[in-house]
Formats: C-alpha cells, structure tokens, sequence
C-alpha cells in the first residue's frame, strides 16, 4: 500500500497581508508530494488550531511578518496542545531576529526560517523533521 | 538620417558573434529578455509623439517643464512605530535632518480597521507602524507639526476614511482650513485585493468609499491627493515591472471611470490623482517603467476618457525603494542596493522619493539607518550632478527601446483586462492576483536554480555574519496603549458617539457622501474599529480566498 501523503498546513496567522513568502511555500511544498492546506490570510490562532485538528494535519507552517510571532506563535503551541494536537510539529517563518527564534524553539517551535531560506532547504527539512501522527 | 535596416543583424553575425557570450540568461530582473544592442532601428516611434519634452505631451521626459532644476524631488522617509508621540518625535527628528515632508506608517490593527483594545490586535499594537485609535492619538501625532506647510502622506487603505477624517479635525483644532491642507493617502483598495492584502469589506463597497473620497477631497479639500494609485505592493508580492505598471495604470482607469459615473468632470480631480511605484535593482528596467508610465497616462487621459487640462494627463508620483530586494544577509550591502535604486528612481523623474534603510529585513529602522537611507537621497541630489539636465537617459537607445516596449506589453494586459469588464471584474475572479503568484514562484526558482543572482544569499555568501543593531519595540507600551484607548471610551459622551455612529451606518445605505458623517464621529472620539465595524455589518467582510 501506498504511505500515506503528509499534511501540511500552510498559515498566515495575525494582521499583516505579506502573503508572498506563504504561498511560494505552500506551491513548493505541493509540488514536492505533500498534501497542503493554505489557510488563508487573516487567521486567528485559533482558527490555525482548529483546521490542524479538523484536517488532521501532521505540521501547521506559520508565516509572520508583523513582529507578532512572540504573541502568536506560542498562543498556536498552546491551542493545539489544549486541542490534543500537542504532536503536531509547528515551524515557522518571517521577519524573526534571532533571539526571538531561539526562544520560540524552547517553546517548542521546531524551526524557524528567516529571509533568503530557500525552498528546497524547508522541503528538504519538513521531509526529515515531519512524520505521520499515530 | 537614415538607417539600414541591416545594419544591425549584419553587426549581430559578423562582430558580435554570440559564440562569445557568459553561458548566463541576458534579462532582466522580471525576466524580460534584452538584446545585445539597441540602435536607432530600434526606436521606431516619432520624436515629438512618442518622446517630447518635459512638462509636454506626452510627458515622457517628465511632468513639470523644469523639473530638478527647478524643485528637487520631496525626500519624505516613512516613519511610524510605537505610540503617537514615539512617532511625533521620529517626525521632528527627520524634519531636523533636511527632509521635507512626512511619511506616516499605522500599525496592522489601525490599517484592518481595529482599535488597540481589540483581541485581534494583541501583539500587534505599535509593531509595524503607529497606534491610533481615535482623535486624541492623531493629534499627538501631529503635535507641533504645522499643517498648512507640511505635506504629509499617510500609508493607510481600508480605514483611510476615518484617518483622512481625523487629519481634518487636527487641521481644525489647530485653525488650519481644510483648503491649506496638503498631502496624499494611499486608499487604493483596488491593490489591497491584488497584492497588499488590507481589507475590511468586499472590492465593490470598498471601491465605492474610496470614490467617496475622491469626490469629498475634489470639493472640500482641494490640495489632498485622495487616492496614490500603487504599483509598489504589486511589485513587492512578486509581479514582474510590466505586470506593476499594467494592473496600477488599470487600476487607475477603473477609479476614473467610478468618479466619473458620479457626474464628476474628469478635470475636477484626476488633477489629484498620484501614482506610486517601486524601484527595484534592475535599473534600465526601472527607468523605463517610469517613463512608459507617464506616457501612458497621458495618451490614456487625453485619448480614453477627454481629459483636457494638462494636470489630468500628468502622471505625478512617489516612489519606494524595492523592500522585497533586501536581505537579510550582510545587511550593509543594503545601502548600495538602495543607493542603485534610488538613482534609477530619480533618472526616472520621480516627485517624491522614499529610501530603504538597511536593517529592513530584520526589523523596523533604527535612527542611523534611516539617516543613511536619507543622505543617500541627499548624495544623489547634491553630489553626482544628475539633476542639472532632464531626463539625462532620454535619447538612450535601449532605454526608449525599452520604454516603448513596457508600454505596449503592459497595454497588452489593459487590453486584457478591458475584455474581462474592467478591473473589479478582474480581481473577484483572482485574475492579476493569480499573474502575480505565477511570476513569484518564477522568480524563486530561478533563484534557486541560480540563473538570478542576490549577493550574499544565493552567491558569494559568508560563513558568520556580522550582527547589526535592531530597533526593539518595547512590549509594555501595548498595554499603555489599550489602557489609554479605554480611559477614552470610558471618559467620552457615549450618546454622541451612538449618534454619530447611526449617522455614518445611515450614509452607508442611503448612499450619501460618508466623508461629513465620519469627520463628525471623529470629532466625538468615535474609533477607527467603531467606524470599521460599521462597514463590516453594512457591507460585509471580505476573507482571503487564499489562492497559491
């Protein structure tokens, strides 16, 4: 039997309408073999954490580029835990100085991309790094 | 003069010989193919038709007759973070250091149309841009500003009616008359939908306050530009130069046509209609654009809708440096980036000129990399000497080539557009929006397949950067600011503001000007998120259909 295709989450939590970098994510991620979910822009972190549960989603990919990525990120961490989705990987990208980067993976982020990544380093680490939940 | 035809693919076969070539593609920036060498072969068009002189049809060569030499362009950095007098002091800063007139950016809750108390803007309060929620903000905003001889230009869409209107009420309190006031507001909704993506309600209601806008600004504040139509978004989401210039002139046309359905004559405001365009690093590219624009403008006002003031045809514009074109990656190299760019804006004949600072990609501007962004304006205009004669790169084969060719490319997506019944039409059905993703994506892979290059990130990369100093927004100012915002509602006469309200909801339906009702809410500390919410129940939220 086939494995089953991964599910990717693609969001665009918060106010800012900087969609570019999402749904150049989102298109390469689909063209890589994995199943993608684009939310849309405007999300609530609630709204991102009902549609990780609602479609079952195996990681929810964050993009922010408001500086609200500190309010924003760890509010997703905590309503997908209280969701018991607590397993699904969370990543994320935008304008994020370091420090902040490094403090939201001790919350439990798992990674970070910050401006000039490139397509195929996210593939390549979203295949390593995102496996099917049980 | 004469030409032959000949000359240049015989030159092409027997000097040029393209066995000698980089194994590289030759385009540009947006992937436009260009030709080893351009000649008067290549310049079909007539002299006086197609190239002019300055401050002539069809302004090709410029819009004022004297342009540089006889006014600079207006330096005006756009500034905003913080609360309002964090702002106000970066205003006075900036007024110190030789620029001419503001730039003000809001931050994402005053742009979506949501007061600082809302619990969508937790987190956002000040980051991006300057909180303001009501009147009392505004006015310290514009503390000790003079607002009859400053020009200020405010960076806002969806909510831009409630700021025009509280700009108006600090011009009142400070007994300057609306007719004194000058300055410019985005309020392009057209491209919100296309590229910067703010909105509160679906394109036809939002079309229809802008157009409010523009007829309330043409009779009551006659020196206001109410809409600056902006290719600088469209850019910034990914579209190729000829996609910026083809949906920004159609989204201008369909603003026209609106203002014109009221019964306005074309000459009574497309006099204030302004433009505002990016200037990324390809730089023939960018100096074409800009002229192509003017041309078109011009041939489009006067042929298309009757235009017969020279002022309707002139396009005037500001310009921005390309964001999207800085890295993150060795930051300095940012200022030479900005600095090309920058001169690419002022060959092209801009008005007014905004520069990057370098330290963008990581966070907002500190001081000193704004005061670099500025003397780099100030470099270009007093040290290179390219002011002292107009449109020094007119006459350039490859640069009138180029123009012509922007143009009739970009007439070709009008043509377009015009057949799927104008660009509202156009936008529902996520047709520029849909061009624009598609030349993303292109660009990305080229970049990755190393056929573009960015320095420092795909090529000649270091292996530790250097860190810089970043501006850090304090995180308690958040709560100042909610707790200032509901001392106000508590404090205000909330008869007065439901009045008000009832007043503006009244205007949403009846179809009357909402510009007079939404000044009087703002003079009775109505918010910028009651007045939202407003259009939200009268005309509906618009959501992403969140196209890739």
């Amino acid at each position: 039997m086939a494995e089953k295709r991964l599910r990717v989450i693609v969001a665009k939590p918060g106010l800012d309408g900087h969609d570019r970098g999402a749904k150049i994510i989102a298109r390469a991620l689909r063209d890589a073999g994995f199943e993608v979910i684009y939310t849309g822009l405007h999300q609530t972190p609630e709204m991102v954490a009902e549609a990780a549960v609602q479609e079952d989603a195996d990681a929810v990919g964050l993009s922010v580029l408001s500086g609200a990525h500190m309010t924003l990120f760890p509010e997703v961490l905590r309503l997908l835990k209280e969701r018991g989705a607590g397993d699904v990987v969370v990543f994320g990208g935008g304008i994020i100085p370091e420090e902040d980067a490094k403090k939201l993976k001790e919350m439990g982020v798992r990674e970070i991309f910050t401006p000039g990544a490139s397509t195929e380093d996210i593939v390549k680490w979203v295949r390593e790094n995102v496996h099917p939940r049980d | 003069m004469s030409t032959n035809p000949s000359d240049k693919e015989r030159w092409l076969k027997t000097t040029y010989r393209d066995a000698r070539e980089r194994p590289v593609r030759f385009s540009t920036v947006s992937d436009l193919e260009i030709e080893p060498l351009y000649t008067p072969e290549d310049v079909k068009g007539d002299y006086s038709e197609s190239i002019g002189y300055p401050g002539e049809y069809p302004y090709t060569r410029g819009p004022y007759g004297s342009m540089y030499r006889g006014r600079l362009w207006t330096m005006r950095q756009f500034a905003g973070f913080g609360l309002a007098e964090d702002t106000n002091a970066r205003f006075h800063f900036l007024l110190s250091q030789g620029q001419d007139g503001l730039s003000t950016a809001f931050d994402m809750p005053t742009l979506m149309g949501y007061d600082a108390d809302h619990h969508r803007a937790r987190g956002e309060v000040g980051r991006e841009g300057v909180s303001v929620t009501s009147i009392d903000d505004m006015m310290r905003l514009f503390d000790r500003i003079p607002l009859d001889k400053v020009t200020t230009s405010m960076t806002v869409n969806c909510s831009a009616s409630v700021l025009l209107a509280m700009y108006l009420v600090v011009a009142e309190r400070n007994g300057v008359p609306w007719e004194k006031v000058g300055g410019t507001i985005q309020n392009d909704m057209l491209k919100e939908f296309i590229a910067q993506k703010e909105w509160i309600c679906p394109p036809a209601p939002s079309l229809r306050i802008v157009t409010d806008m523009i007829e309330f600004c043409a009779k009551r504040v006659p020196r206001w530009h109410p809409v600056s139509i902006s290719g600088y978004h469209i850019r910034e989401a990914g579209s190729t130069a000829v996609q910026e210039l083809a949906f920004t002139i159609a989204d201008g046309i369909c603003y026209v046509e609106e203002a014109m359905k009221r019964g306005l004559d074309v000459d009574a405001f497309a006099p204030r209609l302004s433009f505002f365009w990016n200037i990324h690093n390809d730089f023939l590219e960018e100096v074409a654009k800009l002229r192509a624009a003017r041309r078109m403008w011009a041939r489009l006002m006067k042929e298309r809708f009757g235009a017969k003031s020279p002022r309707s045809m002139t396009l005037r514009c500001h310009a921005q440096t390309a964001g999207a074109s800085l890295t993150a990656q060795q930051p300095l190299n940012n200022i030479v980036r900005v600095a090309i760019q920058a001169l690419a804006g002022v060959m092209g004949g801009v008005q007014s000129l905004h520069t990057n600072s370098m330290d963008e990609t990581l966070a907002l501007p500190t001081e000193q990399a704004v005061m670099v962004a500025l003397r780099t304006q100030q470099i270009i205009a007093e040290e290179t000497g390219v002011t002292n004669t107009i449109d020094p790169l007119g006459g350039s084969y490859a640069i009138e080539a180029l123009t012509d060719r922007m143009e009739r490319e970009a007439m070709d997506y009008i043509r377009r557009i015009d057949e799927m019944g104008g660009m509202l039409r156009a936008i529902e059905t996520g047709y520029p929006q849909r061009e624009i993703a598609e030349a993303a994506f292109h660009y990305q892979r080229q970049l990755e397949k190393g056929e573009k290059t960015v320095v420092g990130v795909n090529k000649y990369q270091v292996p530790e950067e250097i860190p810089i100093d970043t501006l850090r927004i304090d995180p308690v100012l958040e709560e100042k600011q909610i707790q200032r915002v509901r001392k106000m509602k508590r404090e205000r006469n909330s008869v007065a503001v439901r009045e008000a309200l009832l007043r503006v909801r009244e205007a949403c339906r009846s179809g009357e000007n909402l510009m007079e009702p939404i000044c009087e809410a703002v003079r009775r500390n109505v918010t910028v998120g009651e007045i939202s919410d407003v259009f939200r129940e009268e005309f509906g939220v618009y959501t992403d259909p969140g196209w890739i």
